[in-house]
């Protein structure tokens, strides 16, 4: 630890934004690195805890303590290899993670914790720009072969794992680039999308062998990769959005948020409407915009539909406001219920907590408004929470988009799932455990999403992370690989 | 009584230990005569209360008599018998213990009588020896042997006495030596009894199973008046065990002893491995006839007696031979004369120190003499009469002789020597005594033509310390060598930074080596072992004086080799070498003409061969050692530098270890030193256990290379980090030898002060022979495996260990790290479940921490419960209200923890009827009162520490437990201190001291070197507050179980067994992962001892040091615990989240801080606290219905209900057995395995019943009383009671002054005064013993030199040795010289005293010394309060006064300027002196206190003085320590705000 009372000398700073006002008019990252000095400072924050929860508190569990002090003391350098011993992607969780790491901070007990995430986020594009992070090849290869379908986080990072282990690693995307969610789920002003590509080139160059536009069980069938490979991964995601039982449903104007925000991507990435938008352009411009769903999703929604220039974007959420401030004697270090403001919500946004969408309204098959019912929560018996409407509380909420963020109940049971005849479990996801990643088929593991249902990023991370190690104990029956 | 139990279970007989009361009478001139000999059964009648009883208190431990021959008596045996007796000198008297069983006698007799005739001697005759059973007890009559004595006549062969001696000694040698084989092949198991006290021309010692007053009794020779003898010294014993037997009783055939010699188990070893060195022409041929020398099962007083006997047959003169075996502190001594350091230096060639603590009486019947250890723990003091007869004795008073009659009184002073020569009919002081050996033969020259120092070698050429490696490399074999992050960053960042072992804080709670599942270094299998209660550590900083690092590599010479001087020898001044060093001994033939022959042995092995290739390494390691020094190489290095992708390094313990033992068998080790080349080494720790196995001295290459590439942008670069890692290992390693109370490294080296926890005792026998390994465990298979696997990470392909290393994860949590109990889960829902009151988080808690199937962490995890058949209705077991009462929180002091913290604990434990602990370091006298809403912060617990911090009278009445602590869990052996900055004003006054300067705890309790010291602190405590349990804090470690038992017999009430994993606030780190053992091993071992004892119902047992569920108590109290102790777990539940950084200040949740800032944030309820504790209550409930068991008090002992399982599929620790931990010792006491009676303190006897009683109507503020009393050395704790009731009445601020007056004639015993209240005045006309004005809470002591003596009171001792230890307020005058250790700790108390022995004023944080006579060494270390003036006419004080901490000053003469600042003529409360300004007035405040001096006692010294006192002030000298006046400075200087407002 390098400096003992960092903590009572330094006081909290993070990255700040660019104002709404400039930011709004790109597409681009509006984070404001501190200054390395700055950093530092912040670094000296972190006390070195005997029990360091961040460490545990993170999936991935980063040594947040470990390279905090590292780059207290200026050695961004060590500081990045000991990032990377445990995170495979830190430029992505650096930009994308809620960070579970700050809430469990020590700090944040009763003071404002260690700026993790941006130290996490400053180190490693500092690497980048640097020229600090290269390829790392294998010393030997295993002749063993292993192909992983999906290329979202988990799939990449089992993907780099594998390869790096020694093993000829095949990956499988439907989507035209690699990436998965990464790719086309966040927006580029919370990730820009170069980010990916520079991970994808040096994990080329470890070996990875990317096929995108390749859809497994469509194009290929499960039974070909078994045939061709000695174990296949699935790593496909949870991509079955959450759907609104609602009368009126097929309005033209009613969409699924993951719709709006790829073609949105695809547009940033330069390509043309006819290939971000084969279906039909969802645009948001000079239109009052209803996200439905409180989450990460919607706020990408909010962010997107506020820079194509809507009218106005209302946010709601069925369960009741959460206090501003949790119990902190009763919650931390675990991740809190509380109030939080996204930089999405922040650049205007009206949010309605405890409502309930009951009715879509239209006019010639297009949305125009949505009838709502106010809910009230209370613990039943049991202790669980149980809505009802408020009577005489319903309302009517001018739409003229609505996109659906409500979350993602787990990947499609068609397709792929089918023909590798894997088992699910009761949410529909696929059953394997998180020792083994086994799957009920033999040579076929799941990680990431498609194991798990919707999760974080960072969570996707590690599952492909262990589970790569599952693959190549089976593989080679010891591994050297961490879990 | 049973007879003495072999090894079973945890029990073993090697771990008793003695210590005791000595002493002799003599007449100089050598008259013999009856009365000395009376006089000497006297002393120990008066020298009682030093022993112990033991269950029965009709057996003692044992009492002696060494006598001259009485030759009349023999005359008279002779006519009788019909035999012509030689004129004396010319017989022998074997004094013989024959087996009782009649065919084992006659065997013994048989095969003495076969040898006297081989080796030409003759036999005169059997004398029944004439004995008197009356009194005795049924038990030690059981066990008497036939007492008889066998007078043999000179050979004719043989020329002198001497001749005949030595002739004597092969006999008995011959005759003892082979005894157990006989007794094997005869089948006569008895005839190992037979055993001789004496066998000698000259003496003839007469002992037993005796009391003290049974001596002159039973043997009737010694009331004869036809006995006649010009010494008797006697000895009367205290062993820790109660399995005490005839020939344990000393004296020995040459010495008698108070102490014990801790490094025994080393000196043993070099001694037997001396077999083909050693050559005498004295002995001759009759040399080999006496192998082996020592007998591993012989007590430490045996062992050296016979060291003693071999070096005096081998010529050496008595005193030189007691100078080679226990020698002064010569190394650091700048003011020994050269020569005699010489004759040391030379010395220490031949023989490793015998260290002590120790006070040794010796006599070879024609001088007689005795001598304290370096360190002066063990009083003796001696009178010398105008009868021409000396009386030396641990305590002075044991025989009353008229004043008049007094020459002189005098002590022992630490390293010294008294010698009567009795045929010179003169008393040889240690001056002259030493100076005529040392000039007996040119030692300096010697010296210095054979002592090579290998600093002063030049370098050899061209040596390139990357020769054979690349630096690219260093990664691969860091990692071969188990190197993790942490390895850089916890020690050899900060070692090579600070030149300090790095310190941590909070508990162990990683699982031991054998439990983990990650390879660990074999370091990490060995405990250190550390001193508590039968000796004491040593304080390496400051008493840095007596400790040593010098090292000798290479051969020794021939011990009995008297005309020597042609031996090289070589030198370093500490044992780790740099490279250059190494490279110098490789090169050492070139350098020195081939006195040194160097080989390099390869101590790795080829990683094709795997793990089964590492057993055949070490034959051939040892095979080549042993060819290399038969092929006369004399020193191995033994490297594992070959080490590399195709080589796996050999533990370098483990190498060391195996050729160590493989030359002592071979008796060659003797002739080669031992040097270590490994990449191993780097903490503290792992060069203890080089150096204990028999390491001279070891190359670090791998983390000087380390160093090397971390150095390159640091100042001073790579060097500066060298020398100061260099220097750190160095004080890491005085400190581990320093808890074992050893001083130097020549006999830390080869002393296996270590306990093996989870190693199998086939692989512990056959490689580190001699070390004890109690719950076996991995193998030399588990071992190799583990250095494969790091092999494998290192040379493999692991993409982790590719350019990093290993986390670690044992100094903090990781998750690819070592497991932790305390995981963030754990520590999440243990503090939800306590503050929502949730008893579902509870059970995940406790779940996370008792599922062992996943995470095996400790050996409690290895037992299972057999439940009952049947369970009972959890309605039916006692409640949860009830269980709680059983239970207390740990001694956390006030100082390391915050108020809120303290008071947290307190409220929550008095509310449940449970108990919480002050910890060291008082308690604020408003916690004593109750609050209005009924809570009460008060500590039901006092904790009586080192350092004695806040301990006065009112304190001690104030408990319902007053807790000694011995050691503690997370630094056995070790002191403390608390730094400067955590010294607010509110920890000052409570601790009595100055805001902003730092405390510090001694390592030893000063009043506690021994256990009979135990007793007599013990004994304090009773009586001045006998309704308080007496309790001493252990830590778990070998032997445990063995001192409890001596605690027990020191009528302590409760004992409490911590172990290892217990917390601290601050502790280097060595001795927070390195330190103890299990209590699990602890407290069967002493729940075994206790009960083979007949003590266990005595005494209350409590278990403590990592408690964390009710699982563990239900383990605990099975095991045998009555009560049990929780720190870190009710700290976490009010809020604790172990960081890990109390020793910082910078607790972010306000517990172990003193910050105001962060002690706001604490937001810990007692309610938090009372929920743990019960959840672990209701949690031990479910277990007691499951296993059938109502109450507690059923579970307790029951070990029958616990079983032990396989370790689940682990790797290494399946070979763990526990079955010597689940013994069941058979009850050796009708009363049961619990606490169900109390102890007999004996304090009905005391005078202070009748001080009390003469005293009421001034203790009701009535008229004052006076009080006379006639007192002797049996009157201890005189006024303790009397101020015991003081304080309850009255408190700290006691009654005014003058109100009680004791007038006192005579010797006090010890603790004269202790604790004495304020308004009382102890005046003594006589002397006293050891620790007056102990804890002086106030009182006013006067001791003075009786009218009728004609002694210079500046010349004579008057009162003992650590005098005012501890002292916090009042005043004390003493006409004459003072002991060791006056006023150490001394917080506030102002005293006067004519002369001082070594130490004087030793952590000294308050009050006023005036010295007016001559001042020993090492005066004021680390003193950090007060200030005291020394009378210095000769300029000799500042050479003596340690100058660490303290400034000498001339003292200004008065200036006539006086205001509310100046001195006043009495103390105006209890916490003011009355002193005034320390910063000034020092003329008036000095000649306040002579002139008191004089008034209290008439000293002609004072007198003296004040008659000229204008040149008197300008010999005195006044020492101040400089962080004291920095903090009055700092205090006088209005606060900076406050300038600002002006």
């Amino acid at each position: 630890m390098g400096s003992t009372t960092g903590f009572l000398e330094v006081t909290r700073r993070e990255r700040g934004y660019e104002p709404p006002s400039s930011r709004l008019k790109t597409w681009r990252e509006f984070v404001l690195p501190l200054p390395p000095p700055e950093l530092e400072r912040q670094a000296s924050r972190c006390m070195s805890c005997g029990i360091p929860f961040c460490h545990t508190g993170c999936p991935v569990n980063n040594l947040i303590p470990d390279w905090n002090d590292l780059t207290y003391r200026g050695d961004w350098r060590s500081a990045l290899d000991v990032l990377h011993s445990t995170n495979n992607f830190p430029e992505f969780t650096g930009r994308v993670c809620p960070a579970p790491c700050e809430a469990a901070c020590t700090l944040n007990i009763n003071e404002a914790p260690v700026t993790i995430k941006t130290i996490e986020c400053q180190i490693v594009d500092r690497g980048w720009e640097e020229g600090w992070i290269s390829p790392q090849t294998p010393l030997a290869a295993t002749g063993k072969s292993v192909a992983i379908v999906g290329s979202g986080p988990a799939g990449l990072a089992c993907a780099q794992q594998l390869a790096r282990a020694g093993h000829a690693v095949s990956v499988f995307e439907k989507n035209d680039r690699i990436g998965g969610l990464l790719r086309y789920g966040i927006p580029d002003f919370k990730m820009e999308k170069t980010l990916i590509d520079r991970r994808l080139d040096q994990m080329a160059a470890e070996g990875v062998s990317f096929h995108p536009s390749v859809h497994v069980g469509v194009d290929v069938s499960v039974a070909d990769l078994l045939s061709q490979y000695d174990s296949i991964v699935l790593a496909g995601g949870a991509e079955r959005p959450r759907d609104l039982d609602l009368p009126e449903h097929s309005l033209d104007g009613v969409h699924f948020a993951m719709d709006f925000l790829t073609q949105q991507n695809k547009r940033v990435a330069g390509d043309p409407e006819s290939a971000a938008a084969p279906a039909g352009i969802i645009s948001a411009r000079d239109k009052h915009v209803v996200v439905i769903g409180g989450g990460d999703t919607g706020s990408d929604c909010i962010g997107t539909a506020n820079r194509q220039g809507a009218a106005s974007v209302t946010q709601l959420e069925i369960m009741p406001e959460p206090p501003v401030h949790e119990n902190k004697a009763l919650t931390w270090p675990n991740w809190p219920l509380k109030l939080r403001t996204s930089s999405s919500q922040e650049e205007g946004c009206e949010r309605d907590f405890a409502v309930a969408t009951r009715r879509a309204i239209g006019a010639e098959g297009r949305i125009e408004a949505l009838e709502c019912a106010r809910l009230e929560w209370t613990r039943g018996p049991d202790g669980r929470l149980v809505m009802t409407e408020v009577e005489g509380g319903g309302f009517t909420l001018r739409a003229d988009l609505v996109l659906l963020a409500m979350g993602f109940i787990g990947p499609h049971p068609e397709g792929v799932l089918e023909q590798a005849g894997v088992a699910l479990d009761a949410r529909g996801a696929v059953a394997a455990n998180t020792e083994d990643y086994s799957t009920s088929r033999d040579r076929i593991f799941a990680c990431g999403d498609m194991r798990r249902g919707q999760s974080l990023v960072v969570w996707a991370i590690r599952e492909g992370r262990q589970c790569a190690r599952a693959v190549d104990l089976a593989l080679m029956g010891t591994s050297d690989l961490p879990r | 009584m049973p007879a003495a139990p072999g090894l079973q279970g945890l029990y073993d007989p090697r771990n008793e230990h003695d210590s005791c009361g000595v002493g002799f009478v003599a007449n100089i001139k050598g008259r013999k005569s009856h009365e000395v000999i009376s006089a000497g059964l006297e002393i120990l009648v008066n020298l009682d209360h030093r022993g112990a009883v033991g269950a029965d208190p009709l057996v003692g431990d044992g009492a002696g008599c060494l006598i001259q021959i009485p030759d009349r008596i023999f005359r008279d045996w002779a006519r009788g018998a019909g035999v012509d007796l030689p004129a004396s000198g010319d017989y022998a008297v074997a004094m013989c213990f024959l087996p009782r069983q009649e065919a084992a006698r006659d065997t013994a007799i048989g095969q003495f009588e076969h040898f006297i005739r081989v080796e030409g001697q003759i036999l005169l005759g059997w004398r029944e020896v004439p004995v008197d059973t009356t009194g005795l007890g049924e038990a030690v009559l059981a066990q008497m042997p036939v007492i008889r004595q066998a007078i043999i006549a000179r050979g004719p062969k043989i020329s002198d006495q001497d001749a005949f001696e030595r002739k004597i000694l092969a006999i008995r040698k011959q005759t003892q030596n082979p005894l157990p084989a006989l007794a094997e092949r005869y089948g006569l198991p008895d005839l190992t009894d037979f055993y001789m006290p004496s066998c000698s021309s000259r003496t003839v010692v007469y002992k037993g199973l005796l009391l003290a007053p049974q001596v002159g009794t039973f043997y009737r020779d010694l009331t004869d008046p036809r006995a006649e003898s010009a010494l008797a010294m006697v000895h009367q014993r205290f062993s820790t065990n109660t399995f005490p037997s005839w020939k344990l009783a000393h004296p020995y055939r040459f010495i008698a002893h108070n102490g014990e010699i801790n490094t025994v188990r080393g000196n043993a070893n070099w001694m037997n491995a001396r077999r083909r060195t050693l050559e005498s022409e004295l002995l001759g041929p009759d040399l080999d006839k006496m192998w082996p020398l020592l007998h591993p099962t012989d007590s430490d007083t045996a062992k050296l007696d016979n060291a003693l006997e071999l070096l005096l047959a081998g010529g050496y003169p008595l005193a030189h031979a007691m100078m080679m075996l226990i020698p002064e502190a010569w190394a650091g001594n700048p003011l020994m004369d050269p020569d005699r350091r010489a004759f040391y230096e030379y010395h220490a060639a031949l023989m490793e120190p015998w260290d002590g603590p120790a006070a040794i009486a010796f006599t070879d019947g024609r001088q007689i003499g005795a001598t304290l250890d370096r360190n002066g723990l063990r009083p003796a003091r001696f009178v010398i009469t105008d009868q021409d007869h000396v009386i030396m004795a641990s305590e002075v008073g044991v025989l009353s002789i008229p004043e008049e009659r007094i020459l002189r009184k005098w002590r022992l002073q630490p390293g010294k020597m008294l010698l009567i020569d009795m045929e010179a009919g003169r008393i040889i002081e240690d001056e002259e005594i030493k100076h005529s050996l040392a000039q007996a033969q040119p030692y300096a020259e010697w010296l210095a033509a054979t002592q090579f120092k290998l600093e002063d070698l030049p370098e050899p050429p061209l040596w390139d310390p990357a020769g054979a490696n690349s630096p690219s490399d260093l990664l691969d074999r860091q990692q071969a060598f188990g190197y993790t992050q942490e390895d850089i960053a916890v020690f050899l960042e900060p070692m090579s930074r600070t030149g300090e072992d790095p310190i941590g804080s909070m508990g162990t709670d990683t699982p031991l080596a054998v439990l983990s599942r990650r390879p660990r270094l074999l370091y990490d299998y060995f405990k250190q072992n550390f001193a508590q209660v039968t000796n004491p550590p040593i304080d390496p900083i400051r008493e840095e004086l007596v400790m040593s690092l010098v090292s000798m590599i290479g051969p020794r010479p021939n011990l009995l080799g008297r005309q020597a001087g042609t031996h090289k020898r070589l030198e370093v001044s500490q044992p780790v070498l740099t490279n250059g060093d190494l490279e110098k001994i490789r090169a050492i033939s070139d350098l020195l003409d081939g006195a040194f022959r160097t080989v390099t042995l390869d101590a790795t092995w080829p990683a094709a061969a795997g793990v089964e290739g590492l057993e055949s390494a070490l034959d051939a390691l040892c095979a080549a050692a042993t060819d290399a020094v038969l092929a006369d190489m004399n020193i191995l290095i033994l490297s594992d530098r070959a080490v590399s992708a195709d080589r796996i390094p050999i533990p370098a313990a483990l190498a060391t270890a195996a050729v160590h033992h493989r030359l002592i068998r071979q008796g060659l080790r003797m002739q080669t030193g031992l040097v270590v080349e490994t990449g191993e080494a780097r903490e503290v720790h792992h060069f203890c256990v080089l150096a204990g196995f028999g390491a001279e001295a070891i190359n670090p290459y791998l983390v000087l290379e380390t160093l090397e590439s971390l150095g390159y942008d640091r100042p001073g670069g790579a060097k500066t980090l060298t020398k100061n890692y260099v220097k750190a290992v160095g004080k890491g390693i005085l400190k581990v030898m320093s808890k074992m109370g050893i001083s130097t490294y020549q006999s830390y080296c080869g002393a296996q002060i270590f306990d093996a926890v989870g190693l199998s005792s086939a692989f512990v026998d056959r490689y580190f022979t001699g070390a004890v390994s109690l719950i076996e465990g991995a193998g030399l298979t588990d071992i190799a495996s583990e250095c494969v696997r790091r092999h494998r990470d290192a040379y493999g392909d692991a993409p982790l260990y590719r350019n990093m290393l290993d986390v670690g994860g044992i100094y903090g949590f990781r998750v690819r790290g070592e497991e932790h109990a305390w995981t963030p889960e754990a520590v999440a829902s243990l503090q939800h479940a306590v503050r929502g009151n949730l008893p579902d988080e509870y059970a995940s808690f406790a779940r996370s921490i008792n599922d062992q199937n996943r995470r095996l962490l400790t050996l409690r995890g290895l037992m299972d419960f057999k439940w009952a058949e049947t369970p009972i209705p959890l309605e039916e077991v006692e409640p949860a209200s009830e269980i709680v009462k059983r239970f207390s929180t740990g001694a956390m002091s006030f100082g390391s923890i915050s108020r809120e913290a303290h008071t947290t604990l307190a409220i929550a434990m008095n509310r449940i009827g449970g108990r919480s602990n002050t910890g060291e370091g008082g308690e604020e006298a408003d916690r004593y009162k109750p609050l209005p809403n009924g809570d009460s912060m008060r500590s039901a617990i006092k904790q009586v520490a080192s350092g004695r911090f806040g301990v006065t009278a009112e304190y001690l009445v104030n408990a319902d437990d007053l807790q000694i602590k011995m050691a503690q869990g997370a630094k056995p052996g070790e002191g403390g201190q608390l730094p400067g900055d955590k010294v607010d004003a509110n920890i000052a006054r409570v601790r009595h001291a100055t805001p902003g300067v730092g405390l510090i705890s001694p390592p030893p309790h000063h009043d506690i070197y021994s256990i009979e010291d135990l007793a007599q602190l013990i004994h304090d405590l009773k009586n001045v507050n006998p309704s308080s349990r007496v309790s001493v804090k252990l830590v778990s470690e070998v032997g445990v179980g063995t001192v409890a038992a001596g605690v027990a017999k020191c009528r302590a009430d409760h004992v409490t067994i911590s172990g290892f994993e217990g917390g601290t606030g601050a502790s280097p780190l060595t001795s927070l992962t390195h330190a103890g053992s299990p209590w699990e091993i602890g407290l069967a071992e002493t729940q075994q001892t206790l009960l083979l004892n007949g003590l266990r119902s005595r005494i209350c047992v409590q278990v403590d040091g990592g408690l964390r569920t009710g699982r563990d108590v239900a383990v605990g109290a099975l095991l045998g615990a009555d009560e049990f102790g929780f720190a870190t777990a009710p700290l976490i539940a009010a809020g604790c989240i172990m960081m890990r950084k109390c020793h910082l200040n910078t607790c972010p949740v306000g517990v172990a801080t003193q910050d105001p800032v962060l002690r706001a944030r604490f937001t810990g309820q007692p309610e938090h606290v009372i929920n743990y504790l019960f959840f672990v209550a209701e949690e031990l409930r479910q277990i007691m219905a499951q296993l059938g068991l109502r109450t507690v008090r059923e579970m307790i002992g029951r070990v029958d209900r616990l079983d032990a399982r396989a370790a689940l599929d682990h790797w290494k620790a399946s070979g763990v057995d526990l079955s010597r931990v689940l013994h069941q010792a058979p009850a050796g006491h009708a009363l049961g395995l619990w606490n169900s009676e109390r102890q007999n303190h004996g304090l009905e006897g005391a005078l202070d019943h009748r001080f009390i009683a003469e005293a009421q109507d001034a203790l009701a503020g009535g008229a004052p009383a006076v009080i006379t009393a006639t007192v002797r050395n049996v009157n201890r704790s005189l006024g303790a009671m009397l101020s015991g009731e003081i304080a309850r009445r009255f408190g700290h601020q006691g009654l005014a002054d003058g109100a009680i007056e004791l007038k006192l004639t005579g010797t006090a015993g010890q603790s004269l005064g202790a604790f004495l209240a304020r308004g009382v005045t102890v005046e003594l006309t006589g002397d006293a013993n050891d620790y007056v004005g102990k804890s002086l809470s106030g009182g006013r002591i006067i001791v003075r030199a009786p009218k009728e003596a004609r002694r210079d009171p500046t010349a004579n001792i008057i009162v003992g040795n650590t005098v005012l230890y501890g002292a916090i307020a009042g005043e004390a005058y003493f006409e004459g010289v003072a002991g060791e250790r006056f006023a150490v700790r001394n917080s506030g108390a102002i005293a006067v005293v004519e002369g001082l022995g070594d130490h004087g004023c030793e952590y000294m944080t308050g009050g006023v010394v005036v010295v007016l006579g001559e001042t020993g060494r090492n005066f004021a270390a680390g003193m950090s309060g007060g200030v005291a003036y020394v009378y210095d006419p000769d300029g000799k004080f500042p050479a003596l006064c340690n100058s660490a901490m303290v400034s000498l000053e001339p003292i200004a003469p008065a200036n006539g300027e006086i205001d509310d600042e100046a001195p006043k003529l009495e103390a105006p409360s209890v916490w003011d002196s009355g002193m005034g300004d320390p910063l000034r007035f020092d003329a008036e405040r000095l000649r306040g206190l002579v002139a008191r001096h004089h008034r209290h006692t008439g000293s002609a010294r004072a007198a003296a003085l004040l008659a000229n006192w204008d040149l008197a002030l300008t010999r005195f000298v006044k020492v101040i320590p400089n962080d004291y006046r920095n903090a009055l400075l700092r205090a006088r200087r209005p606060a900076p705000h406050a300038v600002a407002a002006e």
